[in-house]
């Protein structure tokens, strides 16, 4: 007798095989089809974080959306290309996919992208690269934070101590064999007895040591290196003053650069709005951290503060770091818009920042060693044109910021 | 300027030639030293080194330790504003009876800037000291915080059903409620006081305005039928004749005027006309120095005077002549003959609020043609609306206790109307007493309920300026204080709970939406007239007719009022460009900025003519005056006394404005800090009008106190003048487009040669931008809305009276005011007869951005350096105050901060940097300065550096005229313009006629200034400034140069 329940298992299973069997035309093997040159690749991590897909989507993992991974296996290229272009519309239409998708995802809308099919596919080949070859970078980051360090360029520190300190063995042992081999040649000179007494003198003299440290060439020689040592650790420590490299305060919410800007990749810009229009980078206001956190790790303790913030309608009064002085005026879009500047000229590798530490000495002479030394960005910008002209016809040279009066008081003062 | 017999002076000092001015004229501030008064005498070396040890100590010790500063971001970061960029907002200005068309520049939801707005056909992008000023006004300590009721804070919940009960009650029992108010512009506001009138049948609406036009609105019901003030179109005017109205400073619409007016004046090489312009008057207005030429008459001359010009017209056009008195002044005859050769293009205008007067003034433009061409009645103005007879009959019902209600909507008639003694002390016989004022002031003070407004920039509202020319209000920040619009006040008490926005939408839907046919979407047409500000659809047609028995009535009625009593002084009451009705005299900035004539700030005066002062022996030096006694039918008060050059003989001027005693801790509480005294107890009436003449009763006695006034004038003078003030006549003009220059040789190797051939200097080669300005001396006026248009743009602090006593003033571009006369030959004795009617000429002056700049050379530690752009910098982080820059400047157009003026309780009148409110206002992108660094105009480099900022990253060069400096954006006669010389399109490089030359000796290429008007000051030291002066031309004839 066949149970009742037996047979549920029969019919669930049949229908399992069936539907393997029937979707096999439908099943989307398509991952031949993403193109796997290195150039196309390129381009698609490009639009991945122009088109700020990675602050929604991960391709190993799900962020917002869902992992990219694979994606090329479950739907045709047709439907990815309408569900990227509107995805709205795909849903609407019934596709039971994209319904499924849209509940799973609590019932979070993936914005239109006005992206070309060609580009949909640069797209998808950097995701089937990167679920190839995923990076090491990452995939330490994710197995544990202090997986291993990264490799330092040069002898690393605890290796020079102990070079150091064998080489100081070394000539203190030079030192005593010295030594010893003055004490056996005088004796020796001392035993042949053919001496003259000026030669004896000579051999026998004793160094006097007191009178060493009491002659005033000595004296005046110490006293000068260490007035000397003295006033440039007093100079040095002057010019320290104010300086605060290396501050790196407790903030109100324990935000990890690393994470969103090192794991994520997600794009600087996309919470420093300012950086491209502003004097100032901008500090993101709260709105900015539910685009994503609305949905993304709501409980963690650290994220529950965005909520209370929200709640309580009190802004985040986060630690300045980076403090310029009042007089000096400094503007962001001038140096990343328009001089093309990396943000981790100035801010260091911020991407690997579990809290953010002053980089640079944010010191004058910092600024105007770089704008000394800091070709200036005239590619494609109109504004130059014709001083690049001019400088190329009197000076061989490359120009540089100085050159277009970088190095001016009004440039920054006023 | 050899063949110019001209003297020139800034101040009597000056002509008089005082041996202790002489003494003192090279020097820049007085001779003690300034901070000595402040130490006592007791070792002051040990007390510096100590306080100096204390000091280095403790700054090391505060600087081991960085302060933690915060960076706050938005909660939800609005999508309009990104921190550091400003935004900008069409608005309008709107005070009392005035009304112009502005953008407001914001900075993280401040408002730091007011412009003028560019798509207003009637101010086109101009403004005046008062406008640029009011920005500072809505972060005034002294606004109201809330509702109040006898003086205590009460809820505007309780303070409407108190006020609707109460209105209720007396409208119930048919008492008589009164509105009080300034002309009122804005329509959809006088739609709910409408509403309001409806539900209180028994309440009136009186109109008054400070200084009032009443006399121009009734002289054109008795001249046309209709009451209203036409408008004017002086840039059409070959001819203009002003009798005593200060067109150009406050009279009507002054900023429209001096639009119009500065295209008059304007002349180059292909264009070489311009009008020519006749003031009479008593005072020496500012208009009146502008003046080709310039009559002195007394008040009762005024009427006369315009009799004779209406029979001289009327006897050129066959027309009968009217009598009404005679009068002898200069210049008469000439004015007739130049508005009859250009009748249909000229203008007479007359500042009189006698009615009589303004209809024969009608009755000669009509004989003239002047209707239809530089008057319109098509778009009346709309900005002095008041009735001065209704006015009067409210203070009388109000004392005689027949007004049971009474709301004073955004005025002040306690202080500032003729009646405002009878109505301070009948206030309290109403039963109910209301004011809106924003601020506590003299008739607020007296109310039982105050329902404060909103300050412009907080609200939504529309105002017609002229027929068919609407300007909407947008706020440009959240309410600071728990206000409310005063017509929302009156909805509510009317029983219609409406938001003001919302209702101010209707009514342009229901209004204005249909008188267009651009959009068919109402949030179209709403959005872009906001974006616009203004909304333009021109007058009607209206066809009037002169009635020429009015000119009659007229006369007769001239013939017997203006009668003078040669004995006694006349007064003539003005308002000053800067203080103006007295409205905005809380506010420091105008209070600061010197007048423009007389160079005075922080006063109002008794001015007097220099034949009336030697005959009761007063001397005036270097502001150090006397106060005199000053009794006008029979009330005293004390007034010090300013000899003035050019005020008609036997006449007295004196401004109105000041003596507020309930404006706040700048223009006096109490009795504390008065600034002046107030003058408008003295108006009197004529013919049913305010009259701001007072003919007869006026006598002044001497007191020997003295006083002190403190002007900018007496100091800062120059060597010589003809290196200075270039000017010739048209007539020269016409001849040599270079009449007037002064070309200065220096010896050199046995021949004389150009000072620019010799230099210790290798010059500058700018390859990028080189800033440049040039300053038409034929346009500027004088009115110094640049001075406050920089004061906001840089952060300027205000020093007070004292400090400007001291000579420490602060402003970066100040207006230098010359006065000149033909020299007579002969002693002092001879110039100062011939000086009682000087010409004047206006020169702004600042920072000259010398490309071989003195000051440079000078800083021990390279704080002031020149860049790669042409700019003079300043660099205050580096500057250790030792002033060799300002000694060693030619201009004297550096300053010096002797005090820390922020923070400081001692300087609690400069408001902008004294209290957190205040500095609000203050922009973010200059510097604010501390004690003991220089400071000088910087040509606006923050503006520069934005718009190159913004041109790279649009990859693009900067548009000529997109940078623009805060001196040249204000000026509304466009005598100012800033631009690139090495662009060769750019207007400047146009103005100046750059062109390049090859130097016969270096046989290099250089690029010299073709303009033959266009010159340096101070030419023959070399500096070789980037600021260029175009030579003053008069309209006279050749021979009375």
């Amino acid at each position: 007798m066949i149970s009742k329940r037996a047979l549920v298992r029969l019919m669930a299973v049949c229908t399992i095989v069936c539907c393997f069997a029937f979707s096999g035309p439908t099943a989307f093997a398509q991952r031949d089809a993403v193109p796997t040159d290195q150039a196309i690749i390129d381009q698609g991590k490009e639009l991945f974080s122009s088109w700020a897909c990675n602050t929604c989507h991960a391709v190993e993992r799900k962020l917002v959306g869902p992992a990219l991974a694979g994606i090329y296996d479950r739907r045709d290229m047709s439907w990815i290309y309408a569900f990227v272009k509107n995805s709205q519309k795909v849903i609407a239409s019934g596709d039971d996919y994209a319904v499924k998708l849209y509940a799973d995802n609590n019932n979070t809308l993936m914005p239109n992208h006005a992206l070309k099919d060609g580009e949909i596919d640069a797209i998808m080949a950097y995701v089937l690269d990167r679920e190839l070859n995923p990076p090491a970078a990452a995939a330490t980051a994710v197995t544990g934070a202090d997986g291993g360090t990264t490799g330092e360029a040069g002898i690393p520190a605890k290796y020079m101590t102990v070079i150091i300190v064998s080489l100081i063995v070394v000539l203190v042992l030079i030192l005593v064999v010295l030594g010893l081999i003055i004490g056996v040649l005088t004796k020796y000179l001392n035993e042949k007895k053919e001496l003259s007494e000026d030669d004896k003198e000579i051999v026998n003299q004793k160094v006097d040591l007191g009178a060493f440290f009491r002659s005033p060439g000595f004296i005046g020689l110490v006293t000068f290196i260490v007035v000397a040592l003295g006033a440039k650790n007093v100079i040095d420590g002057l010019y320290t003053i104010g300086v605060q490299q290396g501050y790196a305060p407790k903030q109100p919410i324990a935000f990890s650069h690393k994470i969103h800007a090192g794991q994520f990749e997600i794009d600087c810009q996309y919470c420093h709005t300012g950086v491209e229009i502003a004097k100032s980078a901008n500090i993101p206001s709260v709105n900015i951290c539910m685009n994503c956190h609305s949905e993304v790790l709501k409980d963690s303790p650290q994220i529950q503060l965005l909520y209370a913030a929200q709640e309580s309608g009190k802004p985040i009064e986060w630690v300045r770091v980076h403090n310029l002085p009042d007089l000096a005026y400094f503007n962001h879009s001038q140096h990343y818009k328009v001089g093309g500047i990396e943000c981790q000229t100035c801010h260091g590798q911020i991407q690997e920042m579990e809290v953010v530490e002053q980089f640079a000495p944010l010191t004058m002479g910092w600024c105007i060693d770089c704008h000394r030394t800091t070709e200036l960005n005239t590619k494609d910008n109109g504004y130059y044109d014709r001083l690049v002209e001019l400088h190329n016809a009197s000076s061989s040279k490359k120009m540089k910021v100085e050159d277009n009066g970088g190095l001016e008081c009004a440039k920054c003062h006023y | 300027m050899s063949n110019n017999q001209k003297t020139y002076w800034k101040g009597l000092e000056q002509l008089s030639n005082d041996p202790e001015f002489v003494k003192h004229a090279d020097k820049e501030f007085p001779e003690y030293l300034p901070i000595s008064e402040q130490s006592t005498g007791d070792n002051p070396r040990r007390d510096f080194l100590k306080l100096m040890g204390f000091g280095i100590a403790a700054a090391s010790l505060a600087a081991c330790e960085a302060p933690v500063r915060k960076a706050i971001p938005y909660l939800n970061k609005p999508v309009d504003i990104d921190p550091s960029v400003p935004n900008y907002y069409a608005s309008t200005y709107v005070n009392g009876g005035d009304a112009v068309s502005v953008v407001v520049k914001t900075r993280e939801g401040r408002p730091i800037k007011v412009e003028g707005n560019k798509y207003s056909s009637i101010s086109m992008g101009g403004t005046n000291a008062q406008v640029e000023a009011s920005v500072l006004s809505l972060y005034d300590k002294e606004r109201l915080t809330g509702a109040k009721k006898g003086g205590s804070d009460i809820e505007w919940s309780t303070l409407d059903s108190e006020v609707s009960a109460k209105l209720a009650e007396i409208a119930g029992k048919g008492g008589q409620i009164r509105i009080v108010s300034n002309s009122v512009l804005s329509p959809t506001t006088k739609k709910a006081v409408g509403e309001f009138v409806a539900k209180y049948p028994t309440t009136q609406h009186v109109t008054y305005d400070a200084v009032s036009s009443y006399g121009m609105t009734e002289a054109n019901r008795r001249s046309f039928g209709v009451s209203m003030i036409p408008s004017y179109d002086f840039s059409k005017a070959k001819a203009i004749v002003s009798i005593a109205a200060d067109f150009l400073g406050t009279w009507i619409s002054p900023i429209e005027f001096t639009k119009q007016y500065s295209k008059t004046r304007k002349i180059n090489d292909h264009h070489r006309e311009m009008s020519r312009h006749f003031q009479f008057e008593s005072n020496f207005s500012m208009t009146g120095a502008n003046a080709d030429y310039r009559s002195m008459i007394k008040p009762t001359d005024e009427g006369p005077l315009v009799v004779a010009i209406y029979n001289g017209i009327a006897a050129k056009a066959n027309q009968a002549g009217v009598s009404g008195g005679t009068v002898s002044a200069a210049h008469v005859q000439e004015a007739i003959n130049e508005l009859w050769a250009h009748r249909g293009a000229s203008l007479v205008v007359a500042g009189s609020n006698d009615p009589s007067i303004q209809t024969l003034v009608n009755g000669i433009n009509n004989m003239l043609g002047n209707y239809g061409t530089t008057i319109s009645t098509d778009a009346p103005i709309h900005f002095r609306q008041g009735d001065d007879a209704a006015m009067a009959q409210f203070a009388r019902d109000l004392n005689g206790g027949s007004i049971a209600a009474t709301i004073f909507f955004n005025c002040n008639p306690a202080y500032d109307s003729a009646e405002s003694a009878t109505i301070a002390s009948a206030i309290s016989k109403a039963e109910l007493s209301i004011s809106t004022s924003d601020r506590m002031n003299e008739t607020t003070s007296l109310v039982q309920y105050v329902a404060p407004d909103h300050h412009y920039l907080e609200q939504w509202n529309d105002a017609e300026l002229k027929e068919g020319h609407y300007s909407l209000l947008q706020p440009t920040i959240a309410p600071l204080f728990k206000t409310r619009q005063a017509p929302e006040s009156f909805l509510t008490w009317a029983g219609n709970a409406v938001e003001y926005f919302a209702y101010l939408q209707d009514n342009w839907r229901a209004n204005f939406f249909d008188k267009q046919s651009d959009t068919s979407s109402f949030q179209t047409f709403w959005d872009k007239t906001l974006y616009d500000g203004v909304f333009e659809l021109g007058g009607s047609k209206k066809n009037l007719s002169y009635d020429t028995s009015a000119a009659t009535a007229a006369a007769g009625s001239i013939g017997i009022n203006y009668k003078a009593e040669s004995t006694q002084f006349q007064l003539a009451l003005y308002q000053k460009v800067s203080i103006g009705d007295g409205s905005q005299a809380n506010n420091p900035w105008l209070q600061e900025m010197p007048d423009p004539v007389t160079k005075s700030t922080w006063d109002n005066y008794l001015t007097m003519s220099q034949v009336d002062a030697r005959e009761m022996g007063l001397k005036m030096k270097e502001g150090n005056t006397e106060v005199l006694n000053l009794t006008v039918n029979g009330e005293t008060m004390a007034v010090p006394v300013l000899i003035q050059p050019g005020q008609a003989v036997g006449t007295l001027g004196l401004a109105l404005g000041y003596g507020r005693t309930k404006a706040g801790r700048v223009a006096g509480n109490g009795d504390e800090n008065m600034v002046g005294v107030n003058a408008y107890p003295l108006i009197t009436r004529l013919d049913g009008a305010n009259s701001y003449s007072v003919f007869a009763g006026v006598s002044v006695e001497r007191t020997k106190e003295s006083y002190k006034i403190a002007q900018t004038q007496t100091h800062q003078t120059y060597m010589e003048r003809e290196n200075v003030i270039q000017e010739s006549t048209l007539g020269e003009y016409k001849d040599d487009t270079g009449a007037g220059r002064w070309h200065p040789k220096v010896y050199k190797d046995g021949e004389f040669v150009r000072p620019g051939t010799i230099s210790l200097w290798k010059g500058h080669e700018y390859g990028n931008h080189h800033w440049g300005m040039t300053i038409d001396m034929n346009s500027c006026t004088g009115c110094s809305a640049c001075t406050v248009a920089c004061t906001a743009e840089n952060n300027i602090p205000v020093v007070g009276k004292e400090e400007v006593l001291n000579r420490r003033e602060m402003a970066w571009i100040r207006i230098d005011r010359y006065y000149s006369s033909e020299f007579p030959g002969g002693g002092n004795k001879q110039l100062e007869i011939a000086a009682d009617n000087p010409e004047v000429t206006f020169q702004p002056m600042m920072c000259q951005h010398c490309n071989n700049a003195p000051c440079e050379t000078v800083c021990p530690v390279a704080a002031t350096t020149h860049s790669t752009e042409g700019l003079n910098q300043m660099t205050y982080n580096r500057c250790i105050g030792t002033r060799y820059c300002a000694n060693n400047c030619p201009y004297k157009v550096r300053r010096f901060n002797w005090f820390k003026y922020h923070d400081n309780t001692q300087f609690d009148k400069n408001m902008a940097m004294n209290n957190d409110l205040g500095k609000m206002v203050l922009n973010p992108d200059v510097t604010v300065r501390s004690r003991g660094v220089m400071e000088k105009c910087t040509m606006c480099v923050q503006r520069i550096q934005a718009g190159k900022l913004t041109a790279k990253k649009e990859s693009r060069r900067p548009v000529d005229g997109e940078i623009e400096m805060a001196c040249a954006s204000a000026c509304p006669a466009d005598a100012l313009t800033f631009g690139d010389m090495k662009d060769p399109d750019s207007k400047i490089s146009k103005m100046l006629k750059l062109h390049t030359v090859k130097n016969k000796k270096t046989k290099e290429e250089e690029v010299v200034v073709g303009e033959k008007r266009a010159y340096h000051v101070l030419e023959e030291i070399n500096v070789n400034p980037n600021i260029w002066y175009f030579t003053k031309i008069r309209n006279k004839e050749k021979t009375e140069a």
